[in-house]
């Protein structure tokens, strides 16, 4: 079956397995050749595919929950969306949540995502305490950040190349409200918006829509969001019925011109700054989840997403840099986000770093991987790096000057046999496997 | 609510029993791999479930029935739903060549049931209220080639539920047949999927609904009710001929 992540780009021939209990997993990793753990699939480019894959689809199950302290044990293809769905209605809420629900606690854990919280709460696996993972031996181990740490910090963020994730316990975080409370800072630059983040570091929750297409004076132009969960009001919230993308839209429907307009359109909506509103905890979180199926907007060839992160010290300069090249070549996306990171942890590829990080979509057209090959030197220079999550592209020597604990990383694969078992499309094009 | 679930580990049985554990019902629930069971048990007491047993028993073990249901009954404190979920779908060509293996299928997915029906449909007509229901398919609806051992076994199972559900009626007592299409679980790996295939969930929300809504008989989902009048009313001389 042809299969391709979020992005639609690539594609390839695969065969993928679902597993119906752990010990199936077991059973499969030891007379599997080399196989990838795949979960909901929304990393966006070749991170869970390779030619035989394990699908979490039934490994779907709550273990164990304590009401005290919020801890919560579940199976590795739990998605955030039965997380929500469960336990906001009984007060609790994840401690960390990427832009969407659909993803699976392996895939956020092999990820190390981040949400708009990470410059207070860090990353999702910062949240975790406990993995069980299943090992190219067909073992089963225990990690925790005391019991075999090298594992458990290779394991987080290690876009499942140490092994297959099976279960996790996790923290979740109490609520009093479903709802949250919005202020919408508009900026007119990229310093005033640097600044505004720097203004807004107490608020629990913040992120930037950025118009990458604006130039000159009013380049980098942004709407700051920030966020607080709502201290009273209905825990009961629902997700909208949302609408869905039918089919694959016609490439063309994305151009320079309709991306611009509806990036002027969006910026102006708001008409002044600092606008306060309640919103529910789904639309402030999740406001794509309710367009199913987005990826298809970009039609049939798919998108690639670019998301990068430059260390503080690289500073406004090293953004406007990049800002200047984007909106210079006129393929600016429709949804840019740009958000301030507080420090990095010990996980050794885990992406985030204490700086400036700004996700971008490019629909997938010959020209755009000359322009992204451009974009990687510049951020190389500034001593940024790519997200693995979104990655489908990025050269070996971008990903191993981005992430100099590659080597580490691979050394420990190699002591729990995992390095030949666990494989990737991307793992082979970053040189982390032959 | 008191819940029994027959076949618990079923997909099918599962997603049902995650709607009922997320309304705070009580549920007891029967299947023969204790791993298994243990595993849908911890999640459905995470999600809400008010209460829960657990019963391993292979269930063709008929002799047992009797006790078990007492068992159910007991841990439950009365019974006031149950879901017959199990079944095997054995494979169609290993029973044409083997009649023992024909008959094996057959006991599991007819005759298991015909047992604890007995025993449940008594209990339910001396309480006079609750409901019955029982999975079978839409393969009992048509015999054909490629799965008439499983679709006879099926078929048996809906007349049977057709004469209960008449008898029951006067009781107060109410019977539900289900009858799923295609359903995308472990159960069915491997078989390509297309357009016509469902997930468990979306299975066990008609049930549910069927259930609520005290239907007689639930084609899930509702479109397969179309397809297989047109599938019965095709005619034997044209249907012999059809490699369907």
């Amino acid at each position: 079956m042809k299969m391709s992540g979020w992005g639609r780009y690539p594609q390839i021939e695969t065969e993928v397995v679902y597993p119906a209990s752990f010990s199936d997993c077991s059973q499969r990793i030891r007379s599997a050749d080399r196989v990838i753990a795949r979960g909901l699939g929304r990393s966006y480019g070749d991170s869970s595919l390779y030619q035989n894959m394990l699908g979490s689809r039934y490994l779907d199950r709550y273990v164990a929950f304590d009401e005290e302290s919020g801890l919560l044990t579940c199976s590795a293809g739990v998605s955030l969306d039965q997380i929500v769905s469960t336990f906001v209605p009984r007060g609790w809420f994840l401690p960390v949540t990427p832009g969407t629900r659909f993803v699976t606690i392996g895939g956020a854990i092999a990820s190390d995502v981040h949400g708009k919280n990470h410059h207070v709460d860090g990353t999702f696996c910062d949240h975790v305490d406990r993995i069980d993972l299943l090992l190219g031996s067909g073992e089963v181990v225990t990690v925790t950040p005391d019991e075999k740490p090298d594992l458990f910090r290779a394991t987080c963020g290690g876009m499942g190349l140490t092994g297959m994730i099976l279960s996790a316990s996790l923290k979740l975080r109490r609520i009093k409200s479903g709802e949250m409370e919005q202020t919408i800072i508009k900026t007119p630059d990229i310093e005033a918006t640097l600044r505004a983040f720097e203004e807004a570091s107490g608020a629990s929750y913040s992120v930037a829509w950025i118009d990458c297409l604006a130039r000159g004076k009013a380049l980098g132009r942004s709407l700051l969001v920030l966020g607080e969960h709502a201290q009273k009001g209905s825990l009961n919230a629902k997700p909208g019925q949302g609408i869905s993308i039918p089919c694959n839209m016609p490439s063309g429907l994305l151009n320079p011109l309709t991306v611009k307009l509806f990036n002027a359109l969006y910026y102006n909506k708001v008409l002044h700054s600092g606008k306060k509103s309640i919103v529910s905890l789904h639309s402030f979180f999740y406001p794509l989840d309710s367009l199913q199926n987005w990826n298809r907007l970009y039609g049939r060839k798919g998108f690639v997403q670019y998301q990068f992160v430059l260390p503080k010290s690289s500073g406004l300069e090293g953004i406007k840099h990049m800002l200047e090249r984007i909106s210079h070549s006129g393929r600016g996306s429709f949804l840019a986000v740009l958000k301030v990171f507080g420090s990095a942890n010990d996980n050794l590829l885990s992406f985030p770093m204490e700086g400036y990080t700004l996700a971008l979509d490019f629909k997938v057209e010959p020209a755009v991987f000359s322009l992204l090959d451009e974009l990687d030197r510049i951020m190389l220079d500034h001593g940024g790096r790519l997200y693995l999550t979104k990655d489908s592209r990025m050269s070996e020597e971008t990903f191993k000057a981005g992430y100099p604990a590659w080597a580490d990383f691979n050394e420990i694969r190699t002591r729990y046999q995992a390095i030949d078992k666990f494989v990737s499309g991307q793992s082979i094009r970053l040189g982390l496997n032959s | 609510m008191k819940v029994l679930v027959i076949g618990a580990t079923s997909a099918i049985a599962e997603a049902t029993a995650r709607i009922w554990a997320g309304k705070g019902h009580h549920l007891c629930l029967i299947a023969r791999n204790r791993e298994r069971l243990d595993a849908i048990a911890a999640d459905l007491s995470v999600r809400g479930a008010g209460s829960l047993a657990t019963i391993v028993l292979d269930l063709n073990e008929m002799h047992r029935h009797e006790q078990v249901v007492e068992e159910a009954a007991e841990a439950l404190g009365g019974i006031d739903i149950v879901l017959v979920a199990h079944g095997t779908l054995g494979e169609q060509e290993a029973c044409e060549r083997d009649f023992d293996l024909a008959m094996k299928e057959f006991t599991t997915n007819a005759l298991s049931v015909f047992s604890l029906l007995t025993l449940l449909a008594n209990r339910f007509e001396g309480q006079a209220h609750g409901t019955i229901a029982v999975i079978s398919s839409v393969a009992g609806d048509r015999g054909r080639q490629s799965n008439y051992i499983y679709g006879s076994a099926k078929g048996a199972v809906t007349l049977y539920l057709q004469g209960l559900r008449q008898r029951l009626y006067k009781s107060g007592v109410h019977v539900v047949t289900i009858k799923p299409g295609f359903v995308d679980t472990p159960m069915t790996a491997g078989f390509e999927k297309g357009l016509l295939w469902a997930k468990p969930d979306q299975v066990a929300r008609g049930i549910h609904s069927a259930i609520d809504k005290k239907r007689n008989v639930a084609y899930v989902p509702w479109f397969w009710q179309i397809i297989m009048l047109v599938i019965k009313a095709i005619p034997e001389s044209i249907m012999k001929r059809l490699s369907l």
